[in-house]
């Protein structure tokens, strides 16, 4: 699962070992020693948060904002005597992110050690690991390692024989996209349908039942033991300036070998793409490739050589989003792969911003109808005018952004191929359909 | 199905996990439906409505918003088939077509064969994007799959033996 990179690695380097989902197997390889060391020397809570914030680590979740800068949000104890929360976001479902489930499955005490050493930054009395409904076999898991933690005096009361009480919990939630969106994710932990909260206020201030919350991804709190043990320095080693470490790149589509690749920072996209996924399948060309997730725009193949970072993504006109590269080879019709994603945001839309609800099935709509040949001259100038009237920011959410933004990008990027799609009613020479012989087969359940 | 004794005594157990009871709701949603074949009937929301002190209309609020919950009747196999992206680059339509004509379920108003066996979904991106194509059959992911392998698949499931995940 994890081959040799030709650069130092730490993130998945147990999770080839059998029984990596154990706590010896962890312990031998020096699992639960920074938890130690924070708890006995004892570290202050905010020493802990400092070295995180020094480390220049970002969110792996899709939004890159720096974890330790998030910590920092969170009331004075002193001041402020409410109980307080850490909320693990493991509702994995950008569309081509898969990489947080291969940490959950075989290496689920590295995620609690850094839960117990992040609630104990924070001061948070319990963490809440909130696992996508699908992922049954990370929820197993985890609850497994719960367990054997637990016996172990890791998790509970008086942690490590020392004063630090913590309670790690496992909550299952139910196939919505939008509950990984971190306040849609603390209403469906209170079991409540997962509708986004206006901010302010902002979890720190008000999160689960009313009480200061911190929300993070389960990447980033995999990254906190060892900034812990080796040092803010150690870490922003790795990388570039802006984007430091190592991050977790799940590449899928027309790859030769998708997978999830532990890369640092800053790689370039066509060394992921050829060194490591094997190129392009079947000897064909690169057509376009989403950087991070379905909701960051595609970029031209001409743009292969932009480093794998924040600004430098960000530079060639997208986002880094959660990593999770997908490589569209030449026989593809950007319009229906733009259609497949939009049809997603459709089904996903809460429904309780306008610009969002019907703007999501506007542009499915749209894009629907050219895929299938009955596009209009003026769909593409549609497309970016009901995108432009979507984001940036006019919603409670992000996910009007999610759907408008890779529209947007395609209407851009690939002006000629969408005008042409929409003008003649015809996939593009050379591509076969990636859709349903028959249109009426594409609705849900 | 009137809530047992068992799930009762389970659910109180999970209440003990939030600061509010009613964080316990999705949750339970999920055991009643496993325990129920694979659907939520109405008696059953209505009893969570009972047993967690909400409204009969909001605890259907939330089983609604949630795609896995199934509030009609579902065949004995439902095998959930992602259309999302990574998988459409690979093949998922074939196949889907392919499970489809196999299995004499098709997705849409109803989506179950007419002997009851099978309930075919198309389902949204389920994480499994670098081993795509994937279906998703009583909890188990089903991945980098082809028409042998799916094969395969519904033939374990109908002679009954249990389908383990191809991981």
């Amino acid at each position: 699962m994890a081959p040799k990179m030709p650069w130092p690695t730490y993130l998945l380097d147990r999770v080839g070992l059998p029984d990596s989902h154990k706590l010896e197997v962890y312990r031998q390889h020096g699992g639960y020693a920074a938890l130690e060391d924070v708890l006995r020397k004892p570290w202050k809570p905010e020493e802990v948060t400092a070295v995180v914030k020094d480390s220049g680590l970002r969110g792996r979740g899709g939004a890159g904002f720096s974890t330790g800068l998030k910590w920092t949000f969170m009331p004075d104890p002193a001041k402020d005597g409410r109980r307080r929360y850490l909320a693990i976001n493991a509702d994995e479902s950008e569309p081509g992110t898969c990489k947080d489930r291969v940490l959950m499955e075989k290496d689920p005490h590295g995620l609690l050690e850094g839960c117990l050493i992040s609630a104990y930054a924070i001061r948070a009395e319990a963490v809440y690991i909130y696992v996508r409904g699908e992922y049954r076999k990370s929820l197993a898991v985890l609850q497994a390692a719960i367990d054997e933690a637990r016996a172990a005096g890791l998790v509970g009361k008086g942690i490590l024989g020392t004063s630090f009480d913590c309670e790690i919990w496992m909550h299952m939630g139910a196939g919505a996209y939008i509950c990984g969106e971190e306040t849609g994710l603390m209403e469906s932990l209170e079991g409540k349908r997962g509708h986004p909260r206006p901010k302010p206020p902002f979890p720190a201030g008000y999160g689960l039942w009313g009480q200061p919350t911190t929300v993070n991804n389960v990447e980033s709190i995999f990254n906190v033991p060892f900034i812990v043990q080796r040092g803010a320095e150690w870490f922003r080693s790795i990388g570039t300036k802006g984007s430091t470490g190592n991050f977790l790149c799940g590449i899928s589509g027309h790859v030769e070998r998708p997978g999830v690749y532990e890369v640092p920072m800053g790689i370039s996209a066509r060394q992921i793409v050829e060194e490591l996924a094997g190129g392009v399948w079947k000897g064909r060309k690169l057509k376009a490739w989403f950087p991070g997730g379905s909701s960051t725009g595609m970029l031209p193949a001409a743009a292969i050589d932009t480093p794998m970072d924040h600004d430098s993504i960000k530079n060639a006109g997208s986002m880094l989003g959660t990593g999770a590269m997908i490589v569209i080879d030449e026989t593809v019709s950007l319009v229906e792969a733009e259609y497949v994603i939009a049809r997603f945001y459709e089904h996903e839309s809460c429904g309780q911003c306008s610009q969002c609800r019907e703007g999501t099935q506007w542009l499915d709509q749209i894009l629907h109808r050219i895929a299938r040949g009955h596009g209009r001259v003026d769909d593409p100038a549609l497309l970016e005018s009901l995108a432009r009237g979507m984001a940036p920011a006019k919603t409670i959410c992000a996910l009007s952004d999610a759907a408008a933004i890779p529209t947007l990008a395609l209407v851009k990027n690939f002006a000629a191929e969408v005008q042409e799609h929409a003008t003649t009613g015809r996939l593009p020479a050379g591509c076969v359909s990636i859709l349903a012989a028959q249109d009426l087969q594409e609705a849900h359940a | 199905m009137a809530l047992s004794d068992a799930l009762r005594a389970e659910f109180e157990e999970l209440c003990t996990h939030y600061p509010e009871r009613r964080a316990g709701l999705i949750p339970a949603l999920h055991r009643c439906q496993d325990e129920n074949g694979g659907w939520l009937t109405p008696e059953i929301l209505e009893d969570l409505a009972d047993f967690f002190g909400l409204a009969p209309v909001d605890v259907y609020g939330v089983a609604s918003f949630y795609p896995m919950f199934r509030l009609r009747p579902v065949g004995e196999h439902v095998i959930s088939v992602c259309h999302n992206i990574s998988c459409a680059l690979r093949g998922a339509e074939a196949l889907l077509e392919h499970i489809c004509e196999r299995t004499g379920a098709r997705p849409g108003l109803d989506g179950t064969s007419p002997d009851g066996r099978f309930t075919v979904l198309r389902v949204e991106c389920q994480g499994a994007c670098a081993n795509a194509p994937m279906v998703e059959v009583h909890g188990e992911y089903h991945e980098d799959l082809d028409p042998a392998k799916v094969d395969r698949l519904l033939a374990e499931l109908q002679s009954g033996a249990p389908a383990r995940g191809a991981r």
